[in-house]
């Protein structure tokens, strides 16, 4: 089974993520990038089917040169290998020109299971994985909590308001896991050194064929028109628990007449 | 000539979800509102969308719908966009509204944000960066915009408009029924629902396991409220994802909002610092859910909690 993990490289979230007023996008420069968590359960929900029955795992992602970290840890956690769309004419795009790109990507190799997070832990748009099957012209099944492949048959536990939906396609299908499905292995110091080994293949806009009317800012359009501060709460009272904590809380709650 | 606003009008648990109703009046207020409701719904449903401001309803109850998820509800809704062109669509955030809108923006190759619509002008004022910034943004380009919009980001305006309806016809290709639901399982969920709920006593990592959670379904119940958590309590399997608050999780404005043992993190300040009282109790004097505090106490839950739900009940018996 060939499968492909789309993944997103993040500013690691112990930093808090600015915005360039500027350009309007996040500022990526000098921050420190990892593979997002998100995508981690992503790759490692991949490898745990190719544990089970035989195929490659191969991620795809978009993002600069400092993406290559990120590449790096999924490959040690055991992907087979990586691509990587890394080109000035791709930067700016809106989630569809991103999808058009992964699509292209995508299209070169056989593949019969495309594995995505639900949405990325930056920007949480959510939007790529449906525009992507799409453009694939394969099913896409969403919010799963678990997933099993038989035969040529995919089953997920899809997420739903109150409970879940078992939902199932026929491969080729898309899938977007959730937080909650598994949990990332480390990458081991062998995995690690077989990483710097394995191929990263690069691609530009022009060797999948999109245009600056297809990604790109030029490409884009969602427009970001200002960035600025939500109004602040008006400040509240901090107090230490002095053995009375409870008490005082009470006291509060009948003040504003809630209790 | 009033835009043409259309509405996804998404069935939920056999009833028009609370979202739809919330995207209807938005709607009605920016032009003419209009709902495309596909699949199998309550009797009431046409004067549900109706009453909260439809002014017409593109209507099938094909079982398709709810059994092949979105592929023929894709299908359909671009039939009608080709034949109405609406000027904007707007769906809720939710797992099937999010779905069917991506989908569409790929098939339809038009604009697609997680925005909401406000003052007429297709200028949305969205939360970035997990709600530390807000920016506003536009979309351009050909064909009707596609909005996803968070829930409880407008109000329910109910109405007294009476809805044409139009049958629409369910797409018969096999090729659309490529995704099957084979089961539907509804956990059992106790007590008063999180969106609705005007008080909600929710707990994180703080709580350190999933028994504690006991003691926060009793001072919920003293308060009249509902028990809610953070991802990370979720992902640690301590309660279920229908509790989850957060960017990723639920939206809620209740009246009064309890953090417990929850540092605040922005994917979770997200879903609640929209409430109108925000107690929080946690061990850290930095955490940074004390910046949205009304009452903040630094202590231990396991200390204050106890203390609060003994204040309550004395105070319920005197």
């Amino acid at each position: 089974m060939n499968i492909v993990v789309c993944a997103k490289i993040v500013p690691v979230s112990s930093v808090t993520i600015q915005i360039d007023p500027g350009t309007r996008r996040m500022i990526r420069k000098d921050v420190s990038q990892e593979l997002d968590p998100q995508a981690a359960k992503a790759v490692e929900e991949a490898l745990r089917l190719a544990e089970r029955h035989g195929g490659s795992v191969t991620v795809v992602v978009m993002g600069g040169e400092d993406a290559t970290v990120g590449i790096r840890s999924a490959l040690a956690m055991g992907a087979s290998a990586a691509i990587h769309l890394s080109d000035p004419a791709l930067a700016g795009s809106d989630a569809l020109g991103t999808s058009k790109a992964l699509a292209a990507a995508i299209r070169r190799a056989p593949f019969d299971l495309v594995l995505c997070a639900t949405e990325s832990s930056d920007s949480y748009t959510g939007l790529v994985p449906g525009q992507l099957a799409q453009l694939l012209g394969i099913p896409p099944l969403t919010f799963a909590t678990a997933l099993t492949v038989d035969g040529n048959t995919v089953t997920i536990k899809r997420q739903s308001e109150g409970g879940y939906d078992t939902v199932s396609a026929e491969l080729p299908a898309l899938v977007t896991v959730t937080t909650g499905i598994n949990e990332p292995r480390y990458p081991t110091l062998k995995g690690i050194m077989g990483a710097k080994k394995k191929e990263i293949r690069k691609y530009t806009a022009a060797d999948l064929g999109l245009g600056p009317g297809d990604v790109g800012a030029s490409g884009a359009r969602e427009h970001v028109l200002t960035v600025g501060r939500p109004p602040a709460r008006p400040p509240g009272k901090t107090i230490r628990d002095e053995g009375d904590g409870g008490k005082q809380i009470a006291d509060f709650l009948a003040g504003l007449k809630l209790v | 000539m009033a835009d043409l606003i259309w509405v996804y009008a998404e069935i939920v648990d056999g009833k028009i979800s609370r979202a739809t109703l919330e995207l209807l009046g938005k709607a009605a207020e920016l032009g003419t509102a209009e709902a495309v409701l596909l699949g199998p719904g309550p009797d009431d449903a046409v004067t549900t969308l109706s009453r909260h401001g439809a002014s017409k309803v593109y209507r099938s109850d094909d079982p398709v719908y709810r059994d092949h998820l979105t592929l023929p509800a894709v299908e359909t809704i671009a039939t009608l966009i080709a034949a109405h062109h609406p000027t904007v669509m707007l769906f809720a955030s939710s797992y099937g509204g999010r779905d069917v809108a991506a989908a569409l923006s790929a098939r339809l190759d038009c604009d697609v944000g997680d925005l909401a619509v406000k003052d007429g002008a297709i200028v949305a004022t969205i939360p970035a960066l997990g709600g530390s910034y807000q920016n506003t943004t536009t979309l351009t380009g050909p064909g009707p915009k596609l909005v996803l919009v968070r829930p409880k980001a407008f109000e329910i305006k109910p109405g007294a408009a009476s809805a044409t309806v139009e049958d629409v016809p369910a797409p018969r290709d096999t090729a659309l029924r490529r995704i099957r639901v084979l089961e539907r399982v509804t956990t059992e969920r106790e007590g008063p629902q999180l969106e609705d709920s005007r008080v909600i006593v929710s707990g994180g990592r703080g709580l350190k396991g999933p028994e504690r959670f006991a003691m926060l379904q009793e001072l919920a119940q003293l308060l009249g409220g509902a028990v809610g958590a953070t991802r990370a309590a979720v992902d640690a399997a301590w309660v279920p994802y229908a509790l989850q608050i957060g960017q990723t999780g639920k939206t809620v404005k209740p009246d009064l909002y309890v953090a417990c043992g929850i540092s605040g993190a922005i994917q979770h300040l997200a879903g609640m610092k929209g409430s109108k009282t925000i107690v929080a109790i946690n061990t850290d004097a930095d955490a940074p859910i004390f910046q949205v505090a009304d009452l903040g106490v630094v202590g231990d839950v396991f200390k204050v909690i106890p203390q609060l739900i003994e204040e309550l009940k004395k105070r319920k018996r005197a």
